[in-house]
């Protein structure tokens, strides 16, 4: 059948060279880490940052910007505490999210 | 009596004998490896224990008054305690007067001392000397009546569990119900086999009185053995059977008891006591209507009982699954009626996960926090100073830094009563570890621990108040501070008041008090609190309170469960608590009052709270 227009592949061009493998295996994990909007509660009630610069909201990010060095070496710095995920608006079991980091990904960042 | 038979053997022991030598073989080999599983210390304090004449003694009591009489469970309904009892004590009676009876009217017995006991009605006759042995007729049948009765109940409560107290009960597993088939069977078919021996062998008033009244079928000798082969075969289906059932908490029990009473704890996951206490529960379900998750009717199969059977099954995404969604507010472990640790079975189960890293505090610098709360030491020469009373260091945790209402409150409480203290927290703190420890990761809580102690024993304190439940427990369990008093602020408030360092006004108002897991539960802190609140209103209780208070459902030991899928738990923790129409709910936890302060109707307290507002008009003496 012809409609006189078809639909054709994006064309779109990514140019995003960041490997997100260990972060698409976190997301199957943890689906809710897309959900994060960033809004820092998280870090503003962890009492692990006033000694390390701990925070979850920064967490999130290096990740899935690909720079899991400064991810992992922060994460290093988590107390377990939960306080985390008892403000979080969204919901977010950040708790169980940063155990599932620790599962996944490794020491160096890799 | 008189021997029957010459050989005195007839084929339908075999049954009985195989299963029986089966059971044996099993919880013989299971013994070894149990004993052989734990740790070196831990076997010789076992050893040990066994000799010791106090454990001895306190073993055989606790034996016969929880495998036998079943105590917890009369103290929970009248009921289920006989119903268990009868069972239970009233088969050990039967086996007992049994031996008694073989002992007394035979000898020679050899290879017949295996099944002469249980078939011994079979095999001999009545003579005229046995009237001397009317009393152990009359007594085994007594017994027998008393199992019988035992065996209706336990099929009355198969259908309605609520006539005894509990709500729901747990789903049997196949193996589970022919177990349960075989043990409801034995008892009726020992009576029929009994009853057509009674005119040969003697009976008494249930076995005799039913060989005269159907007279007809049961003097026929051509029916005998078969009733005696179906006895004997329920025996052997039912031993078989039992290592793979919930039977099998039978043996595991009596090995379960005198573990414990010698002091061990769980170190592996899957063996040693940890198995012991996984072998010994007896699916009664009782865990089920405890648990605080019930509510929400999917989380029924994720209570320890379950736990314990995908253990022995070995399904390992199931017990992670259970494990790690646990709120381990314990009040499985309050319930059970032989002991199994559900809350410190799934902690150990965590333990095992492997990560490919984990947390480090080497970058944590103690000196700076210690600087922050070493008031009591002297700047000259490292000194204590001396005080009138006791130095006071307030650790007020991570979980107040939510709710500053604690901390403030308690603050403006120990400044009233004139207390010298110092918070150790007051730019934030080191987390006591509790929650690392709940998530099974010990190795990171005891860096945590350790960070903690150094900054406790440089503040020169010598009581160290907290606020928080959480911290309370694991700073009583694991941490050393030598000289140094580790105090709830619940426990702290009735010292002042009955000191008279703190001035209390009473009012009309009625407060509820409850109990957090971790203060109840946890370190047994419950009269305390409701004396503080006595001093401060009038105090009613909860539907469920002390040992048996309901988790508010906030608690930092689930690992899955998200916050937004607790809400029916707190609202019925609630609906407990306000069953005596309360003015105010009062609690000694930062976690519930942050919990119960978002769905109850009316407002909720930290005990700190009410005790600033009823000191607030009398000023120190």
């Amino acid at each position: 059948m012809d409609f006189g227009f078809k639909i054709s592949p994006s064309s779109a061009i990514n140019l995003d060279n960041v490997d997100l493998t260990k972060f698409e295996e976190l997301h199957r994990m943890e689906p809710d880490v897309y959900k994060c909007m960033a809004c820092g509660s998280c870090s503003a009630t962890c009492p692990a940052s006033p000694f390390s610069g701990m925070s979850m909201r920064k967490v999130i990010t290096a990740l899935q910007r690909g720079k899991e060095k400064e991810a992992v070496a922060m994460l290093r710095n988590c107390m377990l505490c939960g306080k985390c995920s008892m403000v979080c608006p969204r919901g977010i079991n950040t708790r169980h999210l940063i155990l599932s980091i620790f599962r996944i990904y490794r020491e160096d960042g890799k | 009596m008189r021997e029957r038979f010459l050989t005195g053997y007839n084929d339908f022991v075999l049954p009985f004998v195989v299963g029986m030598l089966f059971v044996l073989t099993y919880c013989l080999v299971g013994l070894i490896r149990i004993i052989a599983q734990l740790p070196a210390s831990d076997r010789k304090r076992f050893f040990l224990s066994l000799v010791t004449p106090k454990t001895m003694v306190k073993n055989v009591k606790d034996i016969f008054l929880k495998c036998l009489i079943h105590v917890d469970l009369w103290k929970r309904n009248k009921l289920l305690g006989y119903m268990h009892s009868s069972i239970a004590f009233g088969w050990f009676m039967l086996i007992v007067v049994g031996h008694i009876e073989v002992f007394l009217y035979t000898s020679h017995l050899g290879a017949k001392a295996l099944y002469y006991p249980i078939f011994f009605r079979y095999f001999v006759a009545e003579t005229e000397s046995t009237m001397k042995g009317a009393l152990i007729f009359f007594l085994m049948d007594f017994f027998l009546l008393v199992v019988l009765s035992g065996i209706v109940l336990a099929i009355i409560k198969r259908v309605r569990s609520r006539f005894f107290g509990m709500r729901r009960t747990t789903n049997p597993s196949f193996l589970d119900l022919i177990g349960l088939y075989s043990l409801w069977s034995i008892f009726p078919l020992r009576l029929l086999a009994e009853s057509f021996t009674a005119d040969i062998s003697g009976g008494s008033f249930l076995t005799k009185s039913l060989n005269y009244v159907f007279t007809e079928f049961l003097s026929n000798h051509a029916n005998m053995l078969p009733a005696w082969w179906a006895y004997s075969c329920a025996l052997g289906i039912f031993f078989c059977v039992l290592p793979f059932t919930r039977y099998m908490h039978i043996p595991a029990e009596i090995l379960l008891i005198p573990l414990r009473n010698a002091g061990i704890r769980i170190v592996n996951a899957r063996k040693g006591f940890a198995r012991a206490q996984v072998y010994s529960c007896p699916s009664c379900g009782l865990c089920i209507d405890a648990c605080p998750m019930g509510v929400m009717k999917g989380n029924i199969r994720d209570t320890t009982v379950y736990l314990n059977r995908q253990i022995r099954r070995k399904n390992e995404p199931r017990i992670e699954e259970i494990s790690d969604k646990c709120l381990l507010c314990g009040k499985c472990t309050a319930v059970c009626p032989v002991g199994v640790e559900g809350d410190k079975l799934r902690i150990a189960q965590r333990s095992t996960r492997r990560y490919n890293f984990g947390p480090d505090y080497s970058n944590i610098d103690t000196k700076l926090q210690s600087e922050r709360c070493n008031k009591f030491v002297k700047k000259i020469n490292n000194n204590v100073s001396r005080t009138d009373n006791e130095r006071v260091l307030y650790f007020a945790g991570c979980m107040t830094a939510l709710t500053p209402v604690i901390r403030k409150t308690t603050e403006s409480v120990l400044t009233k009563a004139g207390v010298d203290y110092e918070m150790m927290d007051r730019d934030g703190g080191i987390c006591c570890g509790r929650p690392m420890f709940m998530a099974g990761r010990f190795a990171q809580a005891d860096e945590l621990v350790a960070k903690n102690t150094e900054i406790i024993m440089n503040s020169g304190a010598d009581v160290l108040l907290l606020s928080c439940p959480i911290c309370y427990k694991i700073f009583r369990e694991r941490y050393t501070l030598p000289g140094i008093e580790i105090i709830h602020h619940t426990e702290y408030f009735e010292r002042l008041i009955s000191d008279g360092r703190l001035k209390m006004r009473k009012s009309s108002t009625k407060y509820v008090f409850h109990d957090p897991c971790e203060l109840g539960r946890g370190c047994g802190v419950y009269e305390q609190p409701r004396n503080v609140i006595a001093a401060a209103g009038e105090v009613v209780e909860a539907a469920r309170n002390r040992k048996e208070s309901i988790c508010c459902g906030g608690s930092l030991g689930s690992l899955t469960l998200g916050f937004d899928k607790r809400r029916a738990m707190t609202e019925n923790a609630l609906s407990n608590l306000v069953a005596a129409s309360p003015d105010r709910i009062v609690t000694a936890c930062p976690l519930c009052l942050d919990t119960f302060a978002r769905y109850s109707d009316r407002p909720v307290e930290d005990i700190a709270q009410v005790v600033d507002r009823a000191s607030g008009y009398g000023k120190i003496s």
